[in-house]
Parts: C-alpha cells; structure tokens; sequence
C-alpha cells in the first residue's frame, strides 16, 4: 500500500492531462452526446479511483497500532542542491488521511454533481458558444491533483507546489467564463490576493530553512523539521523569536489562502465561477489549506504563543465580521461565501487555542455541509434559470423538495443544531477556547468565546434567513428565460452581481416582497436531474454523520496530545464535565435564538425586515456594502500601487533615460566645439600649407611653357652646371 | 529540391565526415564555427532564393542543437575542471591561446545559445527585407555567443564579445523598426535604440578591455590564458582589486543589465524584431551576469566579497523596480522587456548570497529566464505579426479567438511569475533560499517581487486575452504551425523542469560549488 | 704608326652630339628635330664602337650599337607617327606651336 500512495494524485493529473490534451478530440469524434459521457466519465473516474485507494490507504492506516500510524512513499529526488534535499515524497499520518478522504471523497461527489450543472452549452451574450466541458473537469481534475499534492507532500516546498496549483486552479475556475469581464477580474484579484500570502509563505519556509541550518539541520522535510524544532527556541530572527517569526509568516500565507481579515476580500468575488467549483475550492478544500498547514506545523505554532494568539484573534474576528455581512447580503452564493468565510474563522480560532483536533474536525464537518449547501444553492439556481437573488426566491420546497430536505439537513449542521454534524465541531472549539488560558491576557479566551458565540448566533440568523427567504412563502418571480441552455445564465448573473450598490437601491424601495405569481406548468421550477441530487444526499448523510466521529482524538498523534481539547479544567475531574454540557445549552440556545428570531423576521412578520433596514439605514448601507473594504482597498492599495508604477516608469524614462539622452547631447555637443575647433584651428594650419602650395604652384607654372625644346634647353643647362660643378669644385 | 538535396550533402554529410575524426576533440569548435559555415554558403547562393537560404541557416544552426545533445549528455557531471578543452596556442609572440573549454558555469549557457538560435532561425522566417545579409549576421552572432561562453583565452573572449556586438547594432538598426519622432520630439526607433544598445555596450567593452590589459600585464609570464589568471587571484593590491571589480563591474552590469544601466533594454527590445528580442533577452543579457561568475568571483574574489551586499542591494531594485514599472507599460513588449531586468535580480541576488543554493539558483535561473523570456518574446511576435501593434488596453477577449495560443501564453505567463511546477519557481526559490541566508532583511523586500509578478502578468493575462472580444480582432488567424513549433519545445521544457530539474542542476552544481567554496574563503 | 687613336673617334662623336643637339634645340620643325635626334643617337653609336674597339668593351660595344640602330628605327617610327598626329591635330609641325602641356 504504501509504495502506491503516489497514484493518488497522480491519476487526477493523468485525468487532468487527458482531457484538457484530448478532450477537444473526444467532443469532435465521438459526437457532443458521448465525447461529453466520456469525458465526464474520465474526470469523475479518476477522482473516485484516488478515493479508493485513499479509503485502502486510511484503512491500511487504521489497522497499524496508533504510534506507527505514519505511511511515507518517496517517489524521487525533486532537486539536491548544496543542502537542500527536497524529495517528491508523499506522508499519510491520520491528519493527511483525513484530508485525502474529504478532498477525493467530497471532489468525487462534486464532480459527479458537475456532469449534470456543465452539461448544458454555454453561450455568451453574442451567441457564442464557450469552450467549457472538457476544459472544466480539465481544471477540475488538476485541482484534485494539486490539492492531493498540497495535503499529502512530505516537505513544505512540495507543499507549496499544492498550495499554488490550487490557487491557479481557482484562477483558471473563477474566471472559467472568461468573456465577462467581472469574472476574469475577480480571478485575478484571487490569484494576486493569494499571492500575498505566498509572499508570507515563502518568507516563512526561507526563514525555516535557515534557522533550522543555523543548527547544521539543513532540511525542508516536516518529519524531521517536527523532530529538531526544539532547537529553535532560543532563536531570534531579525531580534524576533525564530518561532514567533516564521509561524507569523507562514499564517499570512494562511490568510491568504483561506480569506481571513485583512485578505477575504477574494473569496466573495470568487463566487463567479461555477458552482460546483464554489463548493468544491471555495467552500470545502482550498480554502481550508491554511488551516491544513496549520495543523501540519502544529509543533512550531506551539512554540509561538505570540503568533497562536494572533492566530485566534484573526478568526475570532473574522468569524464576526464576515457574520455580519452575511446578516444583509440578497445573493445566495454570496450569502454562503461570507459564511465560509466566518466558519473558516472558527476554525483559525479553534488552531489559535492550540485545540489543532477541533480546528481540523471544523473543517471536515464543514467541507461535508457547506459543500452540501452550495450544491443545494446550484440545484436553486439552476431551476431558477440562473437567478441568485433570494428576494426572487421562495416557496421553493414545493418545487425542489430533494434540494430542499437536503438544504434543511445543511441548514441545521452549520447552525450547530445536535446532533448534526456543526453541532459537534463547533462546541468542541468553543469549548477549547472557553477553557484555554492565555497567560499574557487571561480574559482573552473568554472574550474569544463570547466573540464566536455570537458569532454563532449570527450565523443561526442569516443562513435560517436564506432557508426561510428561498424554501418558503411564495414564489415571488418566475425563473429566467433559459438562454442558450438554462443553468446558463446563473452565470451571466453571478458576474454582474459585484458592484457593492446595485442591489442596495432596490433592497430600500421595498424590493417586490408581497407579489405572488401564478405561474403555468412549463415555466415552473423543476427539480435537477438525479446526478445533481444524489451528490446532495450523499453529502446529507456525511453532514448528519460527520461529527459522530472522534476526530480529535484520532489526531492525537499527529499533535501529540494536543489533538482534543486543550483543557487545564478537565484535570479537575467531573466539574468540567458539567461546565462543558452548560456551555453546550446555551450554544445551542444562542443558535435556536438566532433561529427564531429570523423566522419573526421572515415568516411571521414579513414586512419587519423593511422597517429595520430603514430605521437603522446607516448602519445597513454599511454591513450591505461590506464595510467598504473593497473600495478602500482599491483607493490604498491598488491605486497606490498604480501610482507608483506610474511614478517609477516616470523616473526610468525622464530621469535615468533623460540621463542617458542629455549625456548623448552633451556629448553631440562637445564633438560640435571640437568641430568647431578643428575648423579653424587644426584644419586652419592644413590649408594654409595648402593655399601656400597652390600660390607657388601658380608661379612655377609659368616655366611649364609646354615645348620639348625650352625643357631640352634647361636640360642642357642642367648638365653644364652639374659638369661645372665636377670640374671645379 | 535538387538543390537541397545537395546543399544537405554539403552541410551535414561531408561535416558529418569530417567530424568522425574530429568531433572528439574539436566539439567546441564545431559548434562555435559551424555557423559561420552557414554564413558562408548563404552568401553564395543566387538572389531569390530566401526560401533555400532560410532552410539553410535552419539547419546549419541545428547542428549546433545535436552538438549541444552530445554535450549534455557527455558532460562530466562530477569534475570541476573544465572540458572539452581545445588548446593550442595562437599568437605566440604575445602569448594568445585558441583556448575553449566549458564547465558547469558556462555549459547551460551553451546548451541555451544552440537551442534559442535553432528556434530563432524560424522566428525569423517572416523577414523579407534583405534575408541574405540577416541571416549571414544572425549566424555570426550566433558564433559570437557561442564563443564568448566557450572561450577561455581573454583575447578569445574580447575577440568574441566584440563579434557579437556588432552584428546586433545591424540586426536591430536595419531589420528593426523604422525611425519616427515621437511625441516627446525624440527621435526613437531601430537605429536609435541600436545605436544606444552598441554605445552603452562599448563603454562596456572599453572598460573590460582595460582590465583585461591590466591582467595581462600584470601576469609573469604575460598571459591571457584565464585558468591561469584564476590561479593568481591574490596577486593583485586591494586598491587595484577594488578598481578592476568596479570597471568589470560595469561592463557587465551594462549587459545585464543592473540598475541604472538599464535604460537600452526596453528600446532594444521594443525596436528589435522578434527573433533578435529573444537572442538579446535569452542569451545577451545572460553575458553579463556570466562575466561576473567567469571573471569577477575567481579572478577578483577579495573585491567580490567586499561588493556582495551591493551585489544583493542591485538584485533586489532590480527585482522590485523592473517589476514596478513593467506593470504601467501600455506596450506588450516593453512589458516583457521590464520584466526579464525583474528577473535578471533575482540572478544578481543568488549570485551575492554565496551559498550553494544561492549560486545554483541563479545560474539555473540564468537557464530558465532564457526558455521563459523566449516564450513571452516570440508569444508578443506572435500578435505583432497578426494585429500590427503591440498596445495591450486595444486587445481583449482573444482567448475566445485563439484558444491555442491562449493558453501557451498563459503557461509562458505562470512560468514567468515563478508558479510551482514550473520551472522557474525552483530557480527562484533556491534563489531565496540562499540569499535568506546572508541578507534576510533585502530577500524579505525582494520577495515582494513574487506579488509584483503575479500583478502584472496576470493583469496582462486579462486585458489581453479574458473580457469580451474586441470585434477589431474577430478575424485574427489562429497561432500557426511554424510559431507552435518555436514555442511548444521551449514549453515542454519549462514543465519537465518544473517537475525533474536535476538534469540541468547536476550540470551546473559541481562548478558552482567549487566556485562559491573558493569564494566564501575570502569572507 | 697609331695615329688615329680613341680620343679621336671620341672627338668626332663629342662633335656630333653637339650637332645633334643643336640642331634639336633649335629647329622648329618636328622632322628637323627627329634628325638631330638621329644625330645623337649616331654619336653614341660612334662612341660605342670607338670603345669596343680600343677601350674593354669589346663585342659588347658592338652589341649596343646594333641595338642602338634598332631602336633608332623604331623610335623614328614612333616618333613620326606622333609628328603626323601632331600634324593632324594642328595643322603643323612647328614644335613652337605645339604646346598643349603648357602649365
């Protein structure tokens, strides 16, 4: 088993190769019918064949005794340069078993959801026809690939090559319908955004690297970084703690990655792509990395408390902002974006206390529910011909009763309603953070708790508000007129969607909340094909199911002990056990408050919602247009870096090339005083020899008189001097 | 085709004779001179035939492609001495040697200058404008570059160095853009941007040539032989160190080119045709930071040593400042341009660290900014040709239009921007590995670069290529056979060694070893 | 009884020469002065002769004044085919007349 651990992402690539090389081919010479099949067939294929051979691995790893739990396959040496030694070698300990299982398992389903989503033609407003299936599960394959890559590497920089091949495989999904000019901007701002983290990232391992080779270990392996970090403690890097210093910037990379304060800013934008791939990237894998890495470092972060502090106070902070935007926002997969966004937050909180078990088991039951709810918002969407305006949703439980059972089931497990499976993570890291001890600022933890419980209660509100808005009352528009091929213009809607103000205007002018349509048979809602819906039951039994398990405790080894709950408490024996079943009540208490008052809010009292938005305008303007982030951020940021490019592209062509130019002039200049010069000075000394040699030459001429006889005659002369001269002289 | 059959007879099978005997021992010659052969039958064959002329140059420069095949894979990849060593003496009265021989410093170099050229050759096979004199002047500079990173005799070297310069002061000034006068009232085009590149390039010459003097004379017994030369590396005063690194200095910063002696290369570039944008970026600018590994680290390395922080100090405005302005250029070209002075940093940076990741990294950087900044040149020729102008903001939307090309730019794209799995990335990351090492605070700044990168290509990517079609471009052909044909092999190999780069790095890595050992024995 | 000795001959040659070149430098017509030539060359001849006969020349001097007479031969005809040039150009054979290569 262990030596076939390199299968596992690389048949995804296989995939990922053969489709985007031949996919084009298929189409062409099987016919759209079965090129498509066979495409689907190949992309869904290998991510279920990786799965399996994950499940092989887990239960090859299961079976080993729990301190051997650690399978290592190292396939060849990826460079050897000095004392580097950087090997392309795959590690399964519980922790990255547990990752390959959600990302092949949860990507399978979501592959398979995608034949039934992509299977449709897609146009663009001219009429022209995208190039998107094979080059969809292309891409989609490459992700399984680099995410396989990101959670099983064996050394950071190997890491990092997941780390970016999914952050250019978002890029390449954000912007899939490239034409829309929204849609190729929000990939770019993604990618950049991430960028920004992988500078911290990069920063990081350098810093690593070396600190490590300060003490002759010069290696880039988490096994043995795990095994000499010990060392690094007494280190200083640029007068910070060596520690403190390289897990710092390793979490910016974190940040990046997984849309924590102050770099979430991506991940809404995100969700222009395809659905499936805001469930699969934007929602259940990527954008958990950060806290994957994390987990994977656990031993360093241990070592910094400066940065675990940091760590939880970002999450905590971002679990509550991105809460409140959810609190306003009218676009469903915007709704769920800021959602994932909080969650994400719970779990940095949760790896912030140290409680790395918590903070992973968050992240599996997540991946499992918000995948399931995003799909459930695909299926909406999709029979809503495109539609993603919850104001223009409702009553949808008669119409999509599958999509609506399974959306309830995800409803309940993130508001973190027992015994599903949010209830369990969520409890697990507050509890975690109720009991840590901060020895610096010792009301922190309880702050953080307060903080995430409210959060929590936040959370209940808007996403019971997104149940009650899509799944009850009355339908309150019809769906789109299919264009091209419905489920197209889903699309075409996502992207005009981003501008912060369009929506607000009409949100205030009572936005048709009391209109009820009757509609006729054929422009009816209808329930998605069964390969969009049994992915949603099968991700509805995984969100009931999934916190039955102890993950935590399975961990255990990885974190060595602290894998479940960090608690000083529970050595005082059975008071804790009490203490820890009240916090559990008033959780959940907080979560059927937040409940309850969304359903006042929206099935008893419709027209409250209105009245608030109106009282409290200011307040609501701001929470609508997301505090204004993004438009600072372009103000301070890019205009700032635009100015500067400006300025320094100015500097290059007047200042340096001005140099150059007025150094030519100058010296164009000089050469014509030489010129000048030499005109009349040197030159002057050459004609006059000249003009006296003309002068002399027009005088002897005269004795050039032209007849033999006078030359003879002077011949004559000649010899008579010269006898003249030898005789006398 | 007559006429092919026995021109192929005259230039591969009679060499090919020859070199039975003589391959063993003349491989550098071979592959220096080859070219000039070419030159030679290109000049004598009749007016009208460019088409044959063309085919000619083709394969008279992929012999040097086979050659550079025997070298790679014959190459001793654990001796630090050099090899392929042809010896004999030339001028004996002043002690001038025919003296080649490559290690680990200069054999990718090699390998890059035969690859380049071949493809180049089929780059240039839209030039209608005088082929016979372009191709004679492409095929001496491609002896020019061969032999400046094969030479080991200082007078060879100068000899060469200069046989470069002057074939590319012709191809960019006849072959490049016409000159016009631009808004600014400055006169610009080929022959101001040539003038410009052979006037900066000169001064360099002129300095080098002092130094090379100064070596000679310096030397008992006068000699220009450089393993010499290396073997006597601390006869010389600390002043006199200090003077000869900076005037050596210069000439190759200009080559580089560093910071502030940059301002020739977007002119170049932008003004040059396509096929002599990727010599100059590919090769060109890799003389420079050669020069210094040949001459400044073993000849001067107490000098070295002292200028190492500076060294680093350049890498780093190189990196940040060439990628800060590459991103507000609104030309397609001088973007490219602004980018490879962003890239050459990084060379700068590694070399400064002295450490064998340092070292490696930047030579391995050397390699793949050739292959990369290739790509991106002959990518922007690739829309010359089609549209005539080069401005970004008037494209958009050609993604739907050209698929295919689409997305080799967007490989050559993420290759630039250091994307893991591609090549380019390990370069820079042993880069930064080294040099975090020694000067943490200016690797810290100079990573920034990574985020500067990321922007400006990708901005590039969208305003090119994503959006809706300019309905201006709805007609445009789709990238032809001849171009992929430039552009998938360097492709390739930018993925391969993504993922497998040792066969390049066990090339260079024993050398540059040694070197940065002898080296850091001066710290 | 050697009366006539070589400074005799060289007498008589000396004299010649003096004619000729008289005759050269002073007369106008073209013909006339290509006779004077004729006499100098005659005088060198006679000298010739005079030392191979008396001095140590011996055949040599015979030699060169055979050859002499060759030359003489070809020079007239040269030198008359100028003249009716000359004639043809001018009108005359007056050498005063004839003078193009004036300075």
């Amino acid at each position: 088993m262990q030596h076939l651990i390199w299968i596992i992402p690389l048949i995804p690539l296989l995939g990922a190769v053969i489709n985007g090389l031949l996919g084009y081919r298929f189409i062409k010479t099987l016919g759209e019918e079965k090129g498509k099949r066979l495409i689907g067939q190949i992309a869904c294929g290998t991510v279920f064949i990786s799965f399996l051979i994950s499940l092989f691995s887990f239960i090859h790893l299961l079976l080993r005794p729990i301190d051997q739990r650690v399978l290592v396959n190292t396939v060849y040496t990826w460079f050897h340069i000095g004392n580097l030694k950087t090997e392309v070698s795959f590690l399964i300990d519980p922790l990255s078993g547990i990752m390959i299982l959600v990302v092949t398992g949860v990507g399978f389903l979501i592959h398979f959801y995608s034949i039934g989503y992509m299977g449709h033609d897609e146009y663009d407003e001219q009429g022209h026809r995208y190039i998107s299936y094979w080059r969809y599960f292309s891409y989609l394959n490459l992700f399984a690939f680099s995410m396989l890559l990101l959670v099983l590497a064996d050394n950071i920089l190997l890491m990092f090559v997941g780390w970016e091949g999914v952050g250019l495989c978002s890029y390449l999904l954000i912007s899939f319908w490239y034409r829309k000019q929204a849609n190729a901007v929000a990939g770019m701002k993604a990618f950049v955004v991430n960028r920004i983290g992988d500078f911290g990232f990069l920063i990081g391992i350098f810093a690593l690297f070396w600190a490590l080779g300060r003490h002759g270990i010069w290696t880039v392996n988490f096994r043995q970084i795990g095994e000499h970090a010990h060392l690094l403690a007494e280190d200083t890097i640029l007068g910070i703690p060596a520690a403190t210093f390289i897990t710092l910037f390793l979490f910016l990379g974190a940040i990046g990655k997984s849309a924590q304060i102050p770099l979430y800013v991506w991940l809404p934008d995100a969700m222009a792509g395809p659905t499936p791939v805001s469930a699969l990237i934007h929602a259940a894998t990527m954008v958990t990395a950060g806290v994957y890495m994390i987990g994977r470092l656990n031993f360093l972060y241990s070592m910094a408390p400066v940065t675990l502090t940091i760590v939880a106070l970002i999450g905590a902070a971002t679990a509550f902002f991105a809460a409140t935007i959810g609190l306003v926002q009218n676009d469903i997969k915007r709704i769920l974006a800021y959602s994932t966004v909080s969650q994400l937050g719970y779990m940095f909180l949760g790896m912030g206390v140290a409680a790395y078990g918590t903070g992973i088991f968050h992240l599996m039951t997540h991946a499992f529910f918000k995948a399931l709810l995003f799909l459930g918002a695909g299926s909406v969407i999709h029979a809503m011909g495109g539609k993603q305006d919850i104001r223009d949703m409702g009553g949808l439980r008669k119409y999509l009763p599958t999509t609506f059972r399974t959306f309830l089931i995800g409803w309940l497990a993130i508001c973190g309603i027992f015994p599903f499976a949010g209830f369990f993570s969520k409890d697990e890291i507050l509890w975690s953070v109720f009991n840590h001890s901060n020895p610096v600022l010792p009301f922190l933890p309880k702050l953080l708790w307060l903080i995430g419980l409210l959060g929590a209660g936040l959370t209940a509100f808007y996403m019971s508000r997104l149940v009650f808005m899509t799944f009850f009352g009355e339908l309150r528009s019809e769906p789109a007129e299919p264009h091209g091929g419905h489920g197209n213009d889903a699309r075409l809607r996502d992207q005009g969607d981003t501008g912060p103000h369009g929506h607000g205007d009409g949100e205030l002018q009572g936005h048709g909340n009391e209109e009820v349509i009757s509609l006729s048979p054929q422009r009816e809602p209808h329930e998605s094909p069964w390969t969009m819906t049994y992915p949603l039951v099968g991700l509805a039994v995984l969100s009931v199911v999934g916190g039955w398990f102890g993950v935590p405790h399975f961990l255990d080894p990885v974190f060595g002990g602290h894998g479940g709950v960090v608690s000083p408490a529970a050595e005082t024996g059975e008071h804790s056990t009490t203490l820890e079943i009240f916090l559990m009540m008033v959780s959940m208490a907080v979560a059927l408050g937040g409940m309850a008052v969304a359903a006042v809010m929206y099935l008893v009292m419709p027209e409250l919602p209105d009245l608030l938005s109106i009282r409290f305008s200011r307040l609501y303007d701001l929470l609508l247009n997301k505090y204004y982030v993004d438009e600072i951020y372009q103000a301070v940021f890019v205009n700032g870096l635009l100015a500067l490019t400006t300025a320094s592209t100015r500097f290059d062509l007047k200042f340096i090339d001005g140099i150059v130019n007025e150094s030519a002039r100058v010296t164009a200049a000089f050469s014509a005083f030489n010129g000048w010069l030499d005109l009349r000075f040197v030159d002057g000394i050459v004609n006059t020899l000249a003009s006296g040699t003309v002068f002399s030459g027009s005088r002897l001429r005269k004795v050039q008189t032209g007849q033999v006889q006078s030359y003879l005659f002077a011949v004559l002369g000649g010899v008579v001097v010269i006898i003249l001269i030898r005789t006398f002289i | 085709m007559e006429i092919v059959a026995r021109l192929a007879y005259i230039l591969v099978v009679i060499p090919g004779l020859i070199s039975l005997f003589m391959l063993e021992k003349h491989v550098l010659s071979w592959i220096i001179f080859f070219p000039l052969i070419g030159a030679a039958v290109i000049l004598f064959l009749p007016k009208g035939q460019e088409e044959l002329m063309k085919r000619v140059a083709a394969l008279t420069t992929f012999f040097p492609v086979v050659m550079a095949f025997y070298i790679f894979l014959k190459f001793n990849r654990t001796s630090t001495d050099f090899q392929f060593v042809e010896h004999a003496s030339w001028i004996p009265y002043f002690n001038i040697d025919y003296f080649l021989g490559i290690d680990g410093i200069s054999v990718s170099m090699v390998l890059l200058t035969a690859l380049l050229s071949f493809l180049c050759i089929f780059a240039s096979w839209g030039i209608d404008k005088a082929v016979r004199g372009y191709l004679c002047l492409f095929l001496l500079l491609d002896t020019g570059m061969m032999g400046v990173f094969a030479a080991l005799d200082f007078f060879l070297f100068f000899i060469f160095w200069e046989v470069m310069l002057l074939p590319m002061y012709f191809l960019i000034g006849i072959w490049g853009s016409p000159s016009r006068v631009d808004p600014d009232g400055m006169v610009r085009g080929g022959p101001y941007a040539a003038i410009k590149f052979f006037l900066y390039t000169l001064v360099g010459s002129a300095l080098m040539l002092i130094c090379i003097l100064y070596f000679y004379f310096v030397h008992e017994p006068h000699t220009f032989n450089m393993t010499k030369l290396m073997a006597s590396n601390t006869s010389y005063s600390p002043r006199a160190q200090w003077w000869l690194w900076v005037a050596l200095y210069i000439g190759f910063a200009i080559k580089v080119p560093v910071f502030p002696f940059h301002t020739w290369l977007p002119d170049a570039h932008v003004e040059a045709p396509t096929a002599i944008s990727v010599i100059l970026a590919g090769i060109l600018l890799k003389m420079g930071t050669y020069g210094l590994l040949r001459i400044n680290y073993p000849m001067l390395p107490q000098a070295t040593v002292q200028f190492s922080y500076f060294l680093a100090v350049m890498g780093m405005i190189n990196i940040i400042y060439g990628a800060l302005c590459a991103m507000a250029q609104k030309d397609l070209k001088k973007l490219v341009a602004y980018s490879s002075i962003s890239h050459m940093g990084y060379v700068l940076l590694g070399m400064s660290s002295f450490t064998p990741e340092g070292i490696n990294g930047a030579v391995f950087q050397m390699f793949n900014h050739g292959t990369i900044t290739a790509m991106l040149f002959l990518i922007v020729g690739v829309i010359y040709d089609r549209a005539h102008h080069r401005q970004i903001e008037e494209f958009g939307g050609l993604a739907q239009q050209m698929p295919i090309y689409s997305g080799i730019t967007g490989l050559a794209f993420f290759a630039a921007l250091g994307l893991p799995g591609l090549s380019a990335f390990i370069s820079e990351a042993l880069v930064f590995l080294g040099a975090f090492q020694r000067y943490t605070l200016i690797t810290m700044i100079s990573v920034t670069g990574v985020i500067l990168g990321a922007g400006y290509m990708l901005w590039t990517m969208q305003r090119v290529f994503l959006g809706p079609l300019n309905p201006k471009y709805a007609t445009l052909p789709e990238i032809n056979k001849r171009e992929l044909f430039t552009l998938v092999p360097l492709g390739i190999i930018v993925i391969i060694l993504g993922f497998y780069p040792m066969p390049v790095l066990n090339l260079l890595n024993t050398s540059l070893v040694q070197l940065n050992e002898l080296v850091r024995s001066f710290l | 009884m050697n009366m006539i000795v070589l400074e005799h001959y060289l007498l008589v040659g000396a004299i010649l020469f003096c004619l000729g070149f008289f005759c050269v430098l002073t007369r106008r017509n073209a013909v006339a002065v290509l006779m004077g030539v004729e006499l100098i060359f005659n005088a060198a001849n006679l000298n010739f002769v005079a030392f191979a006969r008396f001095g140590t020349l011996n055949i040599d001097g015979i030699m060169f004044a055979i050859f002499i007479i060759m030359l003489a031969a070809a020079e007239a005809t040269v030198a008359l085919a100028i003249v009716l040039n000359i004639y043809r150009q001018l009108d005359t054979v007056n050498l005063d007349e004839a003078d193009l290569m004036k300075g």
